[in-house]
C-alpha cells in the first residue's frame, strides 16, 4: 500500500488516456496524498511506534505466567481496537452516504474497512502466535477468535462488493448497505459463537495478572501508536481513492468529448442497413 | 405489497414446477453432498458417548445444515437467474412493484422449495446416518426458523449479485459468513431435537433464530428496494 | 393507470403539451457517456423516429425517458414530472411503456401466464388480457405455449402484449421491427397508429428506415450520445 502508486481498485476510474495533461493535474489539486497534516500524523506515530517497541519489547517487565509471550498484547489488543474503530467509521459513513449521497463518507467508509480488514489480519496473526507459545495451538475455538475470522471475510466480502463492475452509484449504494449489516452481522456473530464456546469453558486469550504501572503505560502506548498508524494510513488511503474519483471527472470530460466526437465524421447514407 | 409479494410468490413456484430445477438438480445435489460426507467421514470410527453413537451419526445435524446451506445457495441463485436471463428486473421496476413486497415474494419461494429439499435430505440423513428424533417439535420449529433465515438473508445478499457476471462465487462469500450464526443455531438446536443425552438446550437456539429471521425480514424490507433501484 | 385516450380531445392544442422535454442530457453507463448532453423535445401525439449507427445511444435514451437509466447531468422531463428525481421517476415508470432488446418474459410459463401475471403486476385486471391475446394473434393455439418454445417473433409479439396492456401515455419501444417478418412489421405499424390515434406519444429506434418513415411523422438522428439532426420525414435522405 504504498503512497507512490495509485491503486488500481476501481478500474473505470481509468482515464482513456494513459497520462494525465498538466492542466488537469491542476484542477484536480496537487496528485500527492501527503499534506502537513499527515505528515504530522505519521510523524507522530513512527514515535509512538518507536516508544511502543522500547516499552514492550524492553522496558515493561515480562508477565507473570506467560513470560515474554505476554508482550504481544501491546501489538495483539491495539490492533482489536484500530479495526473496531475502522470498522466503525465504515458503518457511520455508509449512514451518511445513504442518507445525502456524499461522496466524502462514502470513500471513507470504503478506505477504512479496507484499513479495518488490514488491522483484522493483524489481529488474527498476533493472536495466533500468542496463542502457540501460551497454549500450544495457533488456532482455538475461542469465541473471539471464531468471530473476529468470520468478520475477517465478511469485510474481504465488502470489499468485493466495492470492486463490483457497476454503475459507481449503485455501487456505492450497495457497499453502504453491506458496510451496515455486516457491523450488525458482528454482533450477531459474536454472541451466537460466544453463547455457543461459553458451554465449554475453554481458554481464553488474555492474561490473568491485573495491569499496573509499566504494563499498563505500555499498553496505552500501543493503543495510541496503532490509531496514529491507523489514521495515517486512512489519510493516504482516503485521498487515493478521492483523487481516483477525481481522475474519474476528469475523464468524464474526455470520454464526453470523445463521445461527442463520434458525431463528427457522421454521414447518414454511410451506414444502410446498420451494421455499422 | 402483500399483493405483489403472494405475486411473485405464487409466479416463482409456478416456473420451478414448469422447470423443476430444483427438483431434478439441487435437491440430488444435496443427497449427493450428504452421501460424499459419508464417505469422507467414514462410518465406522469410533464410537463416542454414552449413547454410543457412531462420529457420524454424531456429527449428522451439523452436515445436513451444511448441506442444506450449499442447496440454498443454489436455489437462490436459481431465484435472480430466473429474472435476470431476460431482463425481467427492468418489467418488475417499470410495473412499480412494491420492493419489499417483491423481496418477500422472492423470499417466500425460497422458503417453499428449500423446506421441500430439507423433507426429503432429512428423510436421507436419517437413512444415511441413522440419527434417532427425540424431539419431533423442536426439529420442526428450528426446520421452520432456520429455513426462514437462509432465505431471508439469502434473498437479500442475492440481490446484491443480482444480474452480475461474478454472482455466483460474490454470492457465497457475501451470504455465508452472515448465515454462520444460523448454521450454528439450527445445528445446537437439532443435537437437542435428535439425541436424548444432548447437553445442549436446544429451545434457546431456536430462538435465536427466530431472532435472525425477524431481524432479516425487517431488514430485507427496507433494503431491497434501494438494492433493486440501478439508478 | 392512466389511459391515453381520455387525454386529447383536441389535436391543436395536445401538440404544445410536452411529453418529452430533455436539455444537455447526460447519461453514464458505469462510467461510459451513453448520452453526452441530449436536447429533445417530443410533443402529446407524436411518433418519432430514432435513427442512427449502433451504439449511438438510442436504447440509452429510450431508457432514460422510460425512467430506468440515469439522468448524470443536465435536465429531464417527461411530461411535469423531473427525471433527476427518484421519486418522480418511479411515476415516470407507470406512465411509460418500454419495450427494450429483451423480452422481459419468463420462459418457462405459457403465454397466458405470463400475459396474467403483467397484467396483475401492473395492477390491471387479467381478464383486460384477452382481448388484447386476440388482437395479437396470441389467442388460439399461442397462449398455451411456453414462452422458451416461441419463435423470436412470436416472443416478441407477447412483449409488445404486454406494452399494449399497459396503455401508457409514452410508449417507448427499441427496434421492434427486429426478428420480425414483414407481416409482422406491418402488424407493428398497425400497432403504433391506432395507439397514436388514441392520443399516445411514440418513439421508437429501428433500423428499417424505409418502413419506419412511413409511419413516423418525425425523425430524429442519434449519433455519439447526441441527438445530431431533426426534421419531419422528408428531410431525410
Amino acid at each position: 500500500m504504498s503512497e507512490s502508486e495509485p491503486r488500481s481498485s476501481n478500474d473505470a476510474a481509468k482515464p482513456k488516456s494513459t497520462e494525465i495533461a498538466t492542466e488537469q493535474t491542476a484542477s484536480i489539486g496537487s496528485a500527492h496524498t501527503g499534506s502537513r497534516a499527515s505528515r504530522t500524523i505519521g510523524i507522530a506515530a513512527l514515535v509512538a511506534v518507536g516508544l511502543l517497541a522500547a516499552f514492550g519489547l524492553w522496558i515493561s517487565p515480562p508477565e507473570v505466567s506467560q513470560a515474554d509471550a505476554a508482550r504481544l498484547m501491546y501489538v495483539h489488543l491495539p490492533s482489536i481496537a484500530t479495526m473496531y474503530l475502522m470498522f466503525f467509521i465504515t458503518l457511520v459513513g455508509s449512514i451518511i452516504y445513504l442518507r445525502n449521497g456524499s461522496r466524502f463518507w462514502d470513500l471513507l467508509a470504503g478506505a477504512a474497512a479496507e484499513i479495518g480488514v488490514v488491522f483484522n489480519g493483524l489481529t488474527l496473526f498476533s493472536g495466533a502466535i500468542w496463542g502457540k507459545p501460551t497454549w500450544g495451538a495457533y488456532w482455538t475455538w475461542d469465541p473471539r477468535v471464531t468471530s473476529t475470522t468470520v468478520m475477517f471475510v465478511m469485510y474481504i466480502g465488502y470489499l468485493a462488493v466495492r470492486r463490483l463492475e457497476l454503475p459507481p452509484e449503485a455501487r456505492s449504494r450497495r457497499a453502504a448497505v453491506l458496510g451496515i449489516l455486516s457491523f450488525l452481522n458482528v454482533i450477531v456473530v459474536h454472541y451466537s459463537v460466544k453463547w455457543w464456546r461459553g458451554l465449554h469453558q475453554g481458554q481464553t486469550i488474555g492474561i490473568d495478572t491485573k495491569l499496573d504501572g509499566l504494563m499498563l503505560t505500555s499498553l496505552m502506548i500501543g493503543f495510541v501508536a496503532f490509531a496514529l498508524t491507523g489514521a495515517w494510513l486512512l489519510m493516504h488511503r482516503f485521498r487515493i481513492e478521492w483523487l481516483q474519483s477525481q481522475i474519474g471527472e476528469v475523464g468524464l470530460d474526455q470520454a464526453l468529448a470523445e463521445r461527442r466526437a463520434e458525431a463528427a465524421g457522421y454521414n447518414p447514407s454511410d451506414s444502410v442497413g446498420g451494421l455499422a | 405489497m402483500l399483493r405483489d409479494m403472494w405475486l411473485i410468490t405464487v409466479k416463482d413456484i409456478r416456473i420451478e414446477l414448469a422447470s423443476r430445477v430444483v427438483a431434478a438438480q439441487i435437491l440430488p445435489f444435496g443427497l449427493l453432498v450428504l452421501i460424499l460426507f459419508g464417505m469422507a467421514i467414514s462410518p465406522d470410527l469410533a464410537v463416542v458417548g454414552p449413547e454410543r453413537r457412531s462420529v457420524l451419526e454424531e456429527i449428522a445435524p451439523g452436515l445436513f445444515w451444511i448441506t442444506v446451506l450449499l442447496s440454498s445457495l443454489m436455489a437462490l441463485g436459481r431465484s435472480f437467474a430466473v429474472e435476470s436471463a431476460d431482463g425481467n428486473l427492468d418489467a418488475i421496476l417499470m410495473a412499480g412493484m412494491d420492493p419489499a413486497g417483491v423481496f418477500l415474494g422472492k423470499a417466500g419461494a425460497v422458503l417453499a422449495q428449500m423446506i421441500a429439499v430439507e423433507i426429503v435430505l432429512g428423510f436421507g440423513a436419517f437413512v444415511v446416518f441413522g440419527a434417532p428424533i427425540d424431539d419431533p417439535g423442536l426439529l420442526a420449529a428450528t426446520v421452520a426458523l432456520a429455513t426462514c433465515s437462509i432465505a431471508l438473508a439469502g434473498t437479500l445478499y442475492a440481490s446484491v449479485g443480482a444480474g452480475l457476471r461474478s454472482r455466483d462465487t460474490l454470492v457465497p462469500l457475501l451470504a455465508l459468513p452472515v448465515l454462520a450464526p444460523v448454521l450454528l443455531a439450527a445445528t445446537m438446536a437439532t443435537r437437542d431435537a435428535l439425541f436424548t443425552d444432548a447437553t445442549v438446550a436446544g429451545w434457546p437456539w431456536a430462538m435465536l433464530l427466530a431472532v435472525f429471521a425477524l431481524l432479516y425480514l425487517g431488514v430485507g424490507m427496507i433494503a431491497f428496494g434501494p438494492l433493486m433501484e440501478e439508478t | 393507470m392512466s389511459n391515453a385516450s381520455s387525454s386529447t380531445r383536441d389535436n391543436n392544442s395536445s401538440r404544445s403539451v410536452k411529453v418529452v422535454q430533455l436539455r444537455g442530457a447526460i447519461s453514464l453507463i458505469n462510467t461510459f457517456p451513453a448520452l453526452a448532453g441530449v436536447d429533445l423535445d417530443v410533443s402529446q401525439g407524436e411518433i418519432v423516429l430514432l435513427r442512427g449507427p449502433n451504439g449511438a445511444g438510442k436504447t440509452t435514451l429510450l431508457r432514460l425517458c422510460a425512467g430506468l437509466a440515469p439522468l448524470s447531468g443536465g435536465q429531464g422531463f417527461i411530461g411535469e414530472l423531473d427525471l433527476s428525481d427518484r421519486a418522480q421517476r418511479r411515476s415516470v415508470r407507470q406512465d411509460t411503456g418500454l419495450l427494450g432488446h429483451k423480452n422481459s418474459l419468463y420462459d418457462e410459463l405459457t403465454v397466458e401466464a405470463n400475459l396474467r401475471f403483467w397484467a396483475k403486476a401492473n395492477r390491471l385486471d387479467p381478464k383486460s388480457v384477452e382481448p388484447v391475446m386476440d388482437r395479437l394473434a396470441l389467442n388460439k393455439r399461442l397462449r398455451s405455449v411456453k414462452v422458451g418454445a416461441l419463435s423470436a417473433g412470436q416472443r416478441r409479439r407477447t412483449a409488445l402484449a404486454v406494452l399494449v396492456c399497459r396503455r401508457p401515455k409514452l410508449w417507448l419501444l427499441d427496434e421492434p421491427h427486429a426478428g420480425l417478418d414483414p407481416a409482422g412489421r406491418d402488424f407493428v405499424d398497425d400497432l403504433l397508429q391506432h395507439a397514436n390515434s388514441f392520443g399516445a406519444t411514440v418513439i421508437f429506434a429501428s433500423h428499417d428506415i424505409d418502413r419506419a418513415q412511413q409511419v413516423a411523422n418525425r425523425t430524429v438522428t442519434v449519433v455519439g450520445g447526441l441527438v445530431k439532426g431533426e426534421g419531419p420525414v422528408e428531410n431525410v435522405a
